[in-house]
Order: structure tokens, then C-alpha cells, then sequence
């Protein structure tokens, strides 16, 4: 482990003083709340903690958790890879190739074992002995096994390592199969989403550097920071769902005005992502505030639930595409008529037997 | 010793002046022969009705915030709460159906043997499946007159367990826990059902399942008010009123 950086190391060869660090520990400990007795402690901590190696892997994936990452603002993608974390095997920002690259990769698993996180962005296919994906001439499957079995702790990035995506969608003809399905003997942090927020990204990284544990997951295994609430919860539209003012055509008047995407298909009340209050690109902006329902991407299963157009899911196992309510309105009607017709035959019976009883009489 | 169900002998003479006037030989004759049990007791014919209400309330509502009403404009968002209140009368209905579901359970073990037959399923016992099968024929007008119950007949018992005691459980378990989202984590209706959101993985399904329980229970509406009435008129013994006196008439005097 010696041979690895430090924060301080990195920080010096990046023309930061001596003095200018000092600076940053007092501020840091001060935005933490800690007392001024803490500011040597931070310090030595910086100078001797040795910087979190990371290994990237890429399996079943269209690389736009990466895409995401690195547009990441606060803190800034580059200060993430540069000075916090050691990403020592990333396939697609690495600037080595081939044999070069592998090497590499193998020689991070063996100096670092048990100590290095693995990130996984993408799944890995589990048909034809993991065939459909090979990275590095073998089956991306065992390519992952390899890597996890040396991991100190496995981030899933995006809906892909986190649940499968749309390469799992029906009928999943590669079995794509999410990590924690494959590794079970580790902890794995979800971070969810198509592609996840960039600054949740980096904020899962930098809070298991800055505590040196995981943050707190919620049941299905996600930072409770960014995975508690959901959409629907903080959305700026959120008064005029409550007002009872939707929008009910894409060009009408209401869409212009901003209203409500429920009608539309918005999966922003079964969605638990922090896009209506961290936002994308810098803050600038997230779906409903262009005005495009939320689609739900942090979501498992969200890729075989009906149309994003839809406020109610198609059930595909009656064969046809059918909602909740074309089934129960279908069942209802079909009941309500054998009822009415089981009542007209009651009551001819009862007619019948009357005149029966008459001629008896 | 007498036989309790037979009235005064005075009753019986027809100018007896305590009876009615237009009391014919006939009805004097029809009243010495009807007989009734207390079946239903108070807390069971109120949990019945409330019930009622409450879930008529859920399903009205319950359909409008899976299919809103046409967006309205009546003042400013911040002046108009339509979707609010249709959302504050089905939780307000649901909390109210929940307390009703724990007062019927509790008087079940306080009540009479009556207040048990909604939630039990006598499976081993023979004369439960002869007597199903027969009200089946009954029903399939195979059979020219139904038998006597005091409680419910083995197709009522069947649908009461199936579509009250799982059906309004299923209902409140996945009504808690999609209401557990908005509460938020760590929220009572959470640490009791939120384990129900990580069962399913995505809550539009948990949406979708609580919808499809919703149309389940309108079928069973349909059946039950259809088969009370039709009972009522049809069969040998008073269905619709037993719910609100609580007693079991009976047409005929006939044991079986």
C-alpha cells in the first residue's frame, strides 16, 4: 500500500502550499462542525491515508453512466479522478490499451486485494457462458469475478448493473443479469438511473472516501441520500398534480402553462431519484422541467412497464395490451351481465314454479 | 315442557284485538310457522355498513387518482386542491377502513359464534363441500329450493374469505405501503409495509396490483348485493334485514 499516493502527495504535486493545506483542513473541519482540535487530526489523516483505488469495468452497457460522470460539477469529475479516488482500470478513460491495459488491471487485483473498490457500469449476460459480451478476449461474466472477488465493496452503476435495463427487457434473450445476482459475497452499493446523476455519482465516491464506509442504503440497497424520496416528492410541478391541473395533450394550453405530466405517463410518483432537486448538467435542468414526463429509469423494470406515455401499466399477461382498468371494467362487465341474466332466469323460474303451486294448489 | 317458538294461545284466535286488524287466518297461520335467530350482532351490522361506506368512497376515489378528472381551472394552484382532496378522502377512508378491520377482527374473538365465519374456511369438513356443491346447483337452478342457514351458506363463507378477509387485507397491506411513500422512510406506515416497495422493486406494479384488488373488489360488490337480494326474495329466510336488525327470519318451519 505505500507505493500509492496520498491525498497530501497528490494536493503538493498539484502546486498547493503546505500552508494552502493547512487552510483547506481548517475549512474542512469547520464545514464539518468539528472543533479546531480536529484540524491536525484531518491533516494527518490527508498526509498519511493512502488514496482509495477504483477499478472500473464495463460489461452489457451503452456507456452513459461514464457520459454522465464525467460531467459531473460539484466535485468535479476530474477532481474526483485526479486527486480523491485512484482509478487505476477504466477501459473506456484510461489511456492505455490492449495487453497494456490488462496488465494494468491485473496488477491493481493483485497489489490492492481486498482494499480496491470495483465499480461495474453495465451487466454481465449469463446465456452461452456469458458469450454476447467479451471484453479483453474472454466473457465479460468472468472478467467480473475475477475483479469482485479481490473488492473491498462493488458500486452498481446505472439501471443496467443495478437491474438489468433494457438489454433484460422481455424476453432477455442474453439472460443480461444484474451484478448483485452474480456476486453475492459483497457488498454492493445500487446507483440507479439511466444514466445515474452525475453528481450522485460523485458524491457516492466522495462520501465512502471522505468516511471510508458505504453510505446508508435503503432496503433495495441505494444511498438513502439520493434514493429516499421520490420524484413526485420535491417537483416544482408538485402544486398543480395537488390542484387537480394536468396536462392532457402534448401542444395544449396546459402544457404551455407548465401543469402537471401525470396524465401523461409522468413516472415521477413511483420514482425514488434525486433529479428534482440535484438536477442535471450543473442544475440546469431535469425532464419534467422541459416538459417530457419522468420515464422512471431508476426503476426496476421500468423498461417493460407499457408505454411512458401511460399513467397505467400495460399487463402483458392477457395476452393483449391491457391496463388495470380495461381488465377489471372487462371483469365487471362480464359479471354485471351474468348477474342480469342469472336475475331473468330467477325470476322466470320463480314465475314458473308460482303457476306450478297454483295448479297443485 | 312447550315449545318455545309456539306464540300465546290467544294469539292464534283470529279476533283477537291485539293483533292488527287486517291480520288474515292466513298470516296468523304464517307467523306461528316463521321463527328467527339473532345472528348478526351490533358491532358486526356497523362494521357492515361502515365498511360499505368506506369502500365505495375508496373505489370512487381510488379510480379518480389513477384517472384524474379533466384538468380544471378554478383558481390559482395554489388556491385550488381538487386532486388534494380526492387524495385526503381515500387516505381519510382507507385509515378509518383499517380501525373498522381491527374492530371486526377483535370482535370476532368477543362476539358470537357468527362473528368467526368471515375468517375461517371449514376445509375439513365434509357437509362444508356437500353443502357448496349445493348451493352451487342452487345457484345453477338445479335445485328447486335452497337450504336453511343461520349464517352464511358455503358460497357466501367462500366469497366473504376470499374477497373480504384476504381481499381487504391485500388492499390495506398494499394501500399502506404505496401511502408509505409519500410518508417517507422511516415513517410508521414504512417500518410496517415499506418492506412491501422493496418486494415488488418498482411501485408502479404495487400501483397496478393495488388497481386490479380495487376492480376485484367492485366484481365482488356486484355479486354480493345481487345474491342478498335475490336470497332475500328466492330463497327461505331474510338476508337483507338480518344486516340491519341482525335477525335471521325464517319462512318456513321446516328443520333442514
Amino acid at each position: 500500500m505505500a507505493t500509492i499516493e496520498t491525498f497530501y502527495d497528490v494536493m503538493r504535486r498539484q502546486g498547493i502550499t503546505r500552508r494552502s493545506f493547512m487552510k483547506y483542513c481548517s475549512l474542512t473541519a469547520a464545514a464539518l462542525g468539528l472543533g479546531p482540535a480536529f484540524v491536525p487530526k484531518i491533516a494527518h489523516a490527508m498526509e498519511t491515508k493512502p488514496r482509495t483505488p477504483v477499478i472500473w469495468v464495463h460489461g452489457l452497457e451503452c456507456t452513459c453512466c461514464s457520459e454522465s460522470f464525467i460531467r459531473s460539477a460539484h466535485p468535479l469529475a476530474k477532481d474526483v479522478v485526479l486527486s480523491m479516488i485512484s482509478l487505476d482500470y477504466d477501459d473506456t478513460l484510461m489511456a492505455a490499451a490492449g495487453h497494456a491495459a490488462e496488465a494494468a488491471f491485473e496488477d491493481t487485483i493483485q497489489k490492492y486485494h481486498g482494499n480496491y473498490i470495483l465499480a461495474v457500469e453495465g451487466n454481465p449476460p449469463l446465456n452461452e457462458d456469458g458469450m454476447f459480451c467479451i471484453t479483453g478476449g474472454k466473457p465479460f461474466v468472468e472478467k467480473l469475478r475475477h475483479a469482485a472477488e479481490g473488492a473491498k465493496a462493488i458500486i452498481s452503476w446505472g439501471a443496467c448493473a443495478s437491474y438489468g435495463c433494457v438489454q433484460a427487457a422481455a424476453p432477455n434473450p442474453t439472460r443480461a443479469t444484474p451484478v448483485h445476482k452474480v456476486i453475492t459475497d459483497k457488498p454492493i452499493i445500487k446507483v440507479p438511473g439511466c444514466p445515474p446523476i452525475a453528481e450522485v455519482m460523485t458524491g457516492v465516491i466522495t462520501y465512502m472516501l471522505t468516511f471510508d464506509r458505504m453510505p446508508e442504503l435503503d432496503r433495495q440497497g441505494r444511498p438513502k441520500m439520493f434514493y429516499s424520496q421520490r420524484i413526485h416528492d420535491k417537483c416544482y410541478r408538485r402544486p398543480h398534480f395537488d390542484a387537480g391541473q394536468f396536462v392532457e395533450h402534448w401542444d395544449d394550453e396546459n402544457a404551455r402553462k407548465g401543469y402537471c405530466l401525470y396524465k401523461v405517463g409522468c413516472k415521477g410518483p413511483t420514482t425514488y431519484n434525486a433529479c428534482s432537486t440535484v438536477r442535471w448538467n450543473e442544475g440546469t435542468s431535469f425532464p419534467i422541467q422541459s416538459g417530457h414526463g419522468c420515464i422512471g429509469c431508476s426503476e426496476d423494470g421500468f423498461w417493460d412497464q407499457g408505454s411512458f406515455y401511460d399513467r397505467l401499466t400495460t399487463i402483458k399477461q392477457f395476452g393483449i395490451e391491457s391496463t388495470a382498468d380495461q381488465i377489471g371494467m372487462g371483469a365487471a362487465g362480464v359479471v354485471g351481465g351474468a348477474v342480469a341474466v342469472h336475475a331473468a332466469i330467477s325470476a322466470l323460474k320463480r314465475a314458473q314454479k308460482k303457476t306450478q303451486d297454483k295448479v297443485e294448489g | 315442557m312447550s315449545d318455545p317458538h309456539a306464540p300465546p294461545p290467544e294469539a292464534l284466535a283470529p279476533d283477537t284485538p291485539r293483533l292488527t286488524g287486517d291480520a288474515t287466518a292466513a298470516d296468523l297461520e304464517s307467523l306461528r310457522r316463521r321463527t328467527s335467530v339473532y345472528v348478526y350482532e351490533a358491532p358486526v351490522r356497523l362494521w357492515h355498513w361502515l365498511n360499505a361506506a368506506c369502500i365505495t368512497i375508496l373505489i370512487v376515489t381510488g379510480y379518480l387518482i389513477a384517472r384524474p378528472l379533466p384538468s380544471m381551472q378554478i383558481a390559482e394552484a395554489y388556491d385550488q386542491f381538487v386532486m388534494g382532496y380526492i387524495r385526503f378522502a381515500h387516505f381519510a377512508a382507507a385509515q378509518v377502513m383499517t380501525v373498522l378491520f381491527f374492530g371486526r377482527i377483535y370482535w370476532a374473538f368477543m362476539g358470537n359464534h357468527h362473528a368467526r365465519q368471515m375468517f375461517v374456511l371449514p376445509i375439513f369438513n365434509r357437509r362444508f363441500w356437500h353443502e357448496l356443491i349445493f348451493e352451487l346447483r342452487w345457484y345453477f337452478f338445479l335445485e328447486s329450493e335452497p337450504k336453511k342457514y343461520i349464517g352464511h351458506n358455503p358460497l357466501a363463507q367462500l366469497a366473504m374469505f376470499f374477497f373480504m378477509t384476504l381481499g381487504l387485507t391485500f388492499m390495506l397491506v398494499t394501500g399502506w405501503a404505496l401511502y408509505a411513500e409519500g410518508a417517507g422512510q422511516g415513517s410508521l406506515p414504512d417500518l410496517m409495509f415499506g418492506w412491501l416497495i422493496a418486494l415488488v422493486q418498482n411501485t408502479q406494479r404495487l400501483h397496478t396490483l393495488h388497481h386490479l384488488g380495487m376492480w376485484a373488489i367492485v366484481v365482488f360488490m356486484i355479486i354480493h348485493i345481487y345474491a342478498a337480494i335475490r336470497e332475500d326474495i328466492m330463497s327461505r329466510q331474510s338476508m337483507v334485514s338480518t344486516m340491519i336488525s341482525g335477525h335471521r327470519t325464517f319462512k318456513d318451519d321446516r328443520p333442514d
